[in-house]
């Protein structure tokens, strides 16, 4: 059982991944594939317990399109923590398909990925096996400031610094850059 | 130079500290080599032939005296006197002990350096024309923009861990000194009619074991939609890249598969979504990084200087030098000067710490305090005062700094090679030297001309041998080093003219012994076949194609033998 980081914190997790359909419990909140969810909507709305949908790194999770809103959970699994492709899929999912619900990095998850993975608006973490928790709370901390707009900072810090410029030395000629 | 300010200065320095945890827990068996990898790499750690190799950044080639002489001390306190500049305007640093990484990184920090994805799957140092700012050709200051890139990319959350590493080169000036045609993103500034500034964006060009030449997929880019679009490019090669197969992975793989036109399409529709948004660059920001460079305060120069013309006139090997290390600068009465790191003997683009020191006093002296390093692998000073050249020179000769061969034969590009890369098929270094070796005789230099010779020691192709006029490969056959040649490759010139070749191979490889003849060859083939002393070798290959080339390497009786021999050999293989 992996540990799940949730708001900062370790908390506990109520929800079961379900890979088959058949494997489906008869209540409690449950996480099933994309392509159970496209398949199986309807069964799977009838169900007592919420319901949550894994996407793959190759999964577009436009298809999730008008569900977002009813969804309480959308997982995105990372085979191997170097396939970079969930990073862009949490985007999407936040930025431009505007989910609200908990966002889950699941799979090769350590503690080394979770600064980047809460930029690109994770906020649960399903951490692997032998990472030691209480130490990877730690990184979230690893950078105080950060220079692209992203989930975490919808503006860049270009944006945020308000004009001031301070212990600029140049003197630069007018217009060199443009 | 750009001068960091306190939050520029605090990511780094958390860069550093998150670093020396990382390493902590690898030295500790708290993090695997598997997982710690990644991480080493972001920050510059190969593991290499010998020991760790740290690659530092020197973010588009331009250096403080300052840097340079931290950059000597590291040399010399954790390295064993050296350092190599590489040929996207890094230094590596062949002998440090892990352990010693953090403090590396401390160290370097201090001076606003570090190693920030000088490595691994990520946007790479942004690299660009080492005479940006001084060139008369300018169009924009490309230092300017390659900052506003480096500030983007730097901790990128979402492009940290792409399907394979991503080049971006910025041409600033009307002639490409950058190779913007062969990296994952080549950016020309372009300046419209109404004089609005903007990019031409070049998508999908690199080496390697797949040389491609990039496809402009947009003409003109607004400067203000610089960011935007990079992320869309980068967006859709993030997502739909290759990931099954390490040699399929670089973006111009994708722009292959997908056709050029689908692949616009397809960022053209990603970038209508981020179009507009916060990261559209303002005039409030640009203006702000401009003012954080310090600029040269130039003196009112006459355009000639009398002292410097006669020297010219009556020191011969100061005028040689002049007509290949001395180049021409916008401001009246000013020159850059490249010093050659290609001496005969010593491996390209080394530098000891005592010429590193050497060259920082003389940076102070004699250039504002301030240095280059290009893709070539040399040094520039860019902001000499015509009258001072002559003390210059002489300072670097004695130095052991004034070889003047740059553009000609021997300043050759080379890759540490089978001596220090673990990647590696055969050696580079000891092929440089044999080369320059065998043209030792400089008036025959300056009369074969403009000449780029490139070596790489594996298809890596870490010193573009397939844009050298005369690009030589090593390559691993049966545990043997053996030799591949291509001639007629190019990195681009001017905007008009076409854009960059990829060399042609001339035939089966070669010993490494037979390699500094073969050279000889193609270079007899040239000097008979020019048709004025103006067109220089790549020009004759152009025009009368690679036959007369391979007929005099392979065509000789010597050869003979031994190449029927090779090529039956290698059509069985």
């Amino acid at each position: 059982m992996s540990t799940l980081i949730k708001g900062r914190r370790i908390a506990a997790d109520r929800w079961t991944m379900v890979h088959a359909a058949g494997e489906l419990p008869a209540d409690g909140d449950v996480i099933v594939p994309l392509s159970s969810w496209n398949t199986e909507r309807e069964r799977l709305g009838t169900r007592a317990g919420r319901v949550g949908v894994l996407l793959r790194p190759e999964d577009d999770p436009a298809e999730l399109g008008a569900y977002l809103s009813h969804l309480a959970l959308v997982a995105i699994e990372f085979p191997h923590f170097t396939d970079g492709r969930g990073y862009s899929t949490a985007r999407l999912l936040r930025e431009r398909l505007g989910y609200r619900g908990e966002l889950r990095a699941v799979g090769d998850v350590g503690r080394d990925q979770l600064f980047y993975l809460s930029r690109v608006g994770f906020d649960a973490f399903a951490l692997r096996e032998g990472e030691r928790p209480e130490q990877a709370l730690g990184a979230f901390e690893d950078f105080s400031e950060a220079y692209q707009t992203s989930v975490d900072r919808l503006q860049p810090l270009f944006r945020r610094r308000g004009g001031r410029n301070p212990g600029a030395t140049g003197a630069s000629p007018e217009g060199v850059a443009r | 130079m750009y001068e960091y300010d306190d939050i520029d200065q605090r990511i780094v320095d958390e860069r550093v500290r998150q670093f020396r945890d990382q390493t902590r827990r690898y030295l500790a068996g708290a993090l695997s080599e598997d997982d710690f990898r990644p991480q080493r790499l972001q920050n510059g750690l190969y593991v290499q032939r010998h020991s760790p190799m740290l690659r530092v950044a020197i973010p588009y080639g331009l250096l403080s005296s300052r840097q340079l002489r931290r950059l000597a001390h590291i040399a010399r306190r954790y390295d064993r006197g050296y350092g190599h500049f590489s040929t996207r305007q890094n230094i590596q640093f062949n002998w440090p002990r892990l352990e010693d990484a953090p403090d590396i990184l401390a160290e370097l920090a201090d001076v606003g350096m570090h190693a920030i994805q000088t490595s691994g799957n990520c946007i790479r140092n942004v690299t660009t024309d080492h005479f940006a700012g001084i060139a008369p050709d300018e169009i924009v200051d490309s230092f300017v923009w390659c900052e506003v890139v480096r500030q983007w990319s730097t901790l990128h959350p979402e492009f940290a861990y792409l399907p394979r590493k991503f080049k971006i080169a910025i041409s600033g000036a009307a002639y490409d000194r950058a190779a913007t045609f062969v990296h994952d993103i080549g950016l020309q500034a372009v300046r419209a009619d109404n004089g609005a500034v903007g990019f031409r964006v070049i998508v999908g060009g690199g080496l390697g074991r797949t040389p491609m030449i990039g496809h402009v997929i947009r003409e003109f880019l607004p400067w203000p939609d610089l960011l935007t679009y990079l992320e869309a490019i980068v967006r859709v090669y993030n997502r739909y890249g290759r990931r099954d197969n390490k040699y399929k992975a670089r973006i111009k793989i994708l722009v292959k598969e997908r056709t050029p036109a689908a692949f616009t399409a397809e960022v053209e529709d990603e970038w209508t979504h981020l179009r507009g948004g916060p990261a559209t660059l303002t005039d409030e920001e640009v203006a702000r990084i401009e003012s954080r460079f310090t600029r040269p305060v130039y003196e009112r120069l006459a355009r000639d200087d009398a002292g410097y013309a006669g020297a010219v006139a009556s020191d011969p090997a100061f005028a040689a030098w002049t007509r290949r290390n001395v180049h021409t600068h916008k401001v009246p009465g000013y020159a850059a000067v490249s010093i050659s790191l290609k001496k005969t003997g010593l491996p390209p683009g080394d530098a000891t710490a005592e010429q590193m020191d050497a060259v920082a006093a003389l940076s102070d002296s004699y250039s504002f305090g301030e240095l280059r390093v290009s893709h070539e692998q040399n040094l520039i000073l860019a902001d000499v005062r015509r009258s001072a050249l002559h003390a210059l020179w002489q300072e670097l000769r004695a130095l052991g700094l004034a070889t003047p061969n740059i553009g000609l034969l021997t300043n050759i590009i080379a890759c540490p090679g089978g001596d220090f890369c673990s990647l590696a098929n055969a050696k580079s270094i000891p092929v440089a030297e044999a080369i320059q070796a065998r043209f030792d005789d400089l008036d025959y230099l300056f009369e074969i001309g403009e000449l780029d010779l490139n070596i790489s020691g594996c298809m890596n192709s870490c010193s573009h041998h397939h844009v050298g006029h005369i690009g030589i490969l090593g390559v691993d056959k049966n545990g043997e080093e053996w030799y591949q040649i291509v001639i007629g490759g190019h990195q681009g010139a001017t905007r008009d003219g076409e854009a960059a070749a990829i060399g042609k191979v001339i035939g089966p490889s070669f010993a490494r012994a037979e390699v500094p003849d073969v050279v000889e060859r193609l270079i007899d083939v040239y000097l008979a076949h020019r048709d004025s002393e103006h067109e220089r070798f790549v020009d004759t290959v152009g025009r009368i194609g690679v036959e007369p080339f391979k007929r005099s390497v392979y065509g000789s009786r010597e050869y003979d033998t031994a190449i029927g021999s090779r090529l039956e050999a290698e059509a069985l293989a």
